[in-house]
């Protein structure tokens, strides 16, 4: 009980944080207009005349890929850049629940710019019927898909003090994820990997799983893989930030 | 209270502190003296559970800090050197985090906060933004996090660095009027502080101690019964390097 109570504390002050400073806003409104801009401009969303979302559930994986790592680059580059982790860490709290308070206080920033995007729903509402259920399942998929990406910018941020080293790797790694099951990507593997590694390494594509999501269907596989890539990079965190060797 | 036996820190080839004993108890401040790079901070860092040691334990209050952690923290309170906070909170804002962050909730968290406030002499600065506060401020803020909780061992790495003269005193005088129930260690390389504030001294030269004992028996070993005399003659590698007398 007191564990899950220190836990909180680190993450009302991480997600405080966020609007104690211009980042949050910053964040927030360059999250809507560029998933407005993409939907609406670019996947011309009025012209399709379908009532769905799918167009805009689409540009998700390519605006969490800029963003997202720019909301957690700072997580522990910061703290070990301004020598702050030495107070956090000589706190009564396990690292585990530091790092979860973190960790969730930015997957709740990032799930607060998805719901921000409602009106979208509302829209689609007022001009036809369409299925929310599926629109329902497009958000689930998406916030899960952003817990994912949140974690590999925290592992990212714990590697570093620099906030744009941070930045950049997860960015690599994230576009990697993303560009898994993609030829050019496949084939730079097929050459000399033996075929189960390059099914596995398609398979580990975050678009894969939330190409199934977004038309509506939330396979228990999709929320297993998004899961373990989430518990993959927590605990890539907590392994490095361990055995660091100074702040 | 504070027990320290053959701690050793190694990073990768260097040999950070090569085995260090000594015990603080109630009542007593113990100054920690060397030149940069001694070994001083590592060690501290090692005591409140920062870093893990290579070799040797450090126990708080019957407490190991490699086995129970969590329960040395709780003891413990921790000014780091430079006096890291986060800059975008207010004085209070970071109290109230530190003070939830170790178990404190509503009525004992507010008197706990306010104490540390009036303590450090900050009510005047009390909602401005760290950032914006001057050095000696800034210090006084981290000291009031490091009391917040009325420790029983307090650990203090350099509280005094880059202060003029009158706030060296204040910090002084704060350090004296807590003294007596306190387990204190601080670390500094001004020597005239020992004289001010502690009840005995260690002299600590290349990760070794080279010296221990009351203020007054170091500087009897002293061929002109002056520390910085003595502090030079150990810590450049004079005669009697290796002698330790026991305090």
């Amino acid at each position: 009980m007191e564990g899950i109570q220190n836990c909180l504390a680190v993450y009302r002050r991480e997600l405080k944080s966020y609007f104690e400073s211009p980042v949050a806003y910053v964040f927030l409104v360059s999250f809507l207009l560029l998933t407005g801009f993409l939907t609406f401009a670019v996947a011309h969303f009025y012209e399709r005349q379908t009532a769905d979302l799918e167009v805009f559930f689409t540009f998700h994986p390519w605006v969490y890929l800029l963003l997202v790592p720019a909301a957690t680059m700072g997580l522990w580059a910061e703290e070990r850049r301004t020598g702050t982790i030495e107070l956090l860490l000589t706190m009564p709290v396990t690292l585990l629940q530091t790092i979860m308070g973190k960790f969730l206080a930015a997957w709740l920033f990032i799930t607060i710019g998805i719901v921000l995007t409602f009106p979208i729903v509302l829209t689609t509402c007022y001009l036809g019927d369409p299925d929310l259920g599926v629109i329902f399942c497009g958000y689930v998929g998406s916030i899960l898909m952003a817990g994912a990406y949140v974690s590999v910018g925290m592992f990212t941020s714990a590697l570093t003090r620099s906030q744009v080293i941070a930045f950049v790797i997860a960015l690599l790694v994230c576009l990697l994820l993303l560009l898994a099951g993609w030829p050019p990507v496949t084939s730079l593997f097929s050459q000399w990997a033996p075929s189960w590694l390059v099914e596995g390494i398609a398979a580990f594509s975050f678009t894969q799983q939330f190409e199934s999501i977004k038309r509506g269907v939330i396979d228990l596989r999709d929320i297993a893989y998004y899961a373990s890539v989430m518990v993959f990079m927590i605990a890539g965190s907590h392994t490095v930030l361990q055995n660091r060797t100074a702040a | 209270m504070l027990e320290v036996r053959d701690l050793a820190k190694r990073f990768g080839a260097i040999e950070a502190v090569k085995g260090v004993s000594f015990s603080v108890g109630m009542g007593e401040v113990l100054g920690f003296l060397g030149p940069n790079g001694a070994g001083k901070t590592t060690t501290m860092r090692m005591i409140t559970g920062f870093l893990p040691p290579t070799a040797g334990s450090a126990l708080v209050g019957g407490h190991d800090v490699a086995r129970e952690p969590v329960a040395v923290k709780r003891l413990i309170g921790y000014l780091p050197e430079n006096a890291p906070a986060y800059h975008s909170m207010s004085v209070t804002g970071f109290l109230q985090f530190v003070a939830d962050v170790r178990g404190l909730r509503g009525k004992s968290r507010a008197t706990a906060v306010d104490g540390a406030i009036q303590k450090c002499r900050l009510e005047t600065v009390r909602h401005q933004t760290i950032g914006t506060l001057s050095k000696g401020y800034r210090q006084r803020t981290c000291f009031a996090q490091a009391i917040l909780h009325n420790p029983q061992v307090l650990i203090m790495d350099e509280p005094t660095d880059g202060l003029d003269p009158n706030q060296k005193h204040t910090v002084r005088t704060m350090i004296k009027e807590m003294a007596h129930e306190k387990a204190i260690i601080v670390s500094t390389h001004i020597l005239e502080e020992v004289d001010a504030i502690c009840t005995k001294a260690i002299i600590i030269s290349n990760g070794r101690i080279v010296a221990n004992g009351t203020p007054a028996q170091l500087r009897a070993r002293s061929a002109t019964g002056r520390l910085d005399d003595l502090f030079r003659e150990l810590t450049l590698g004079g005669p009697n390097t290796t002698r330790t007398e026991e305090g």
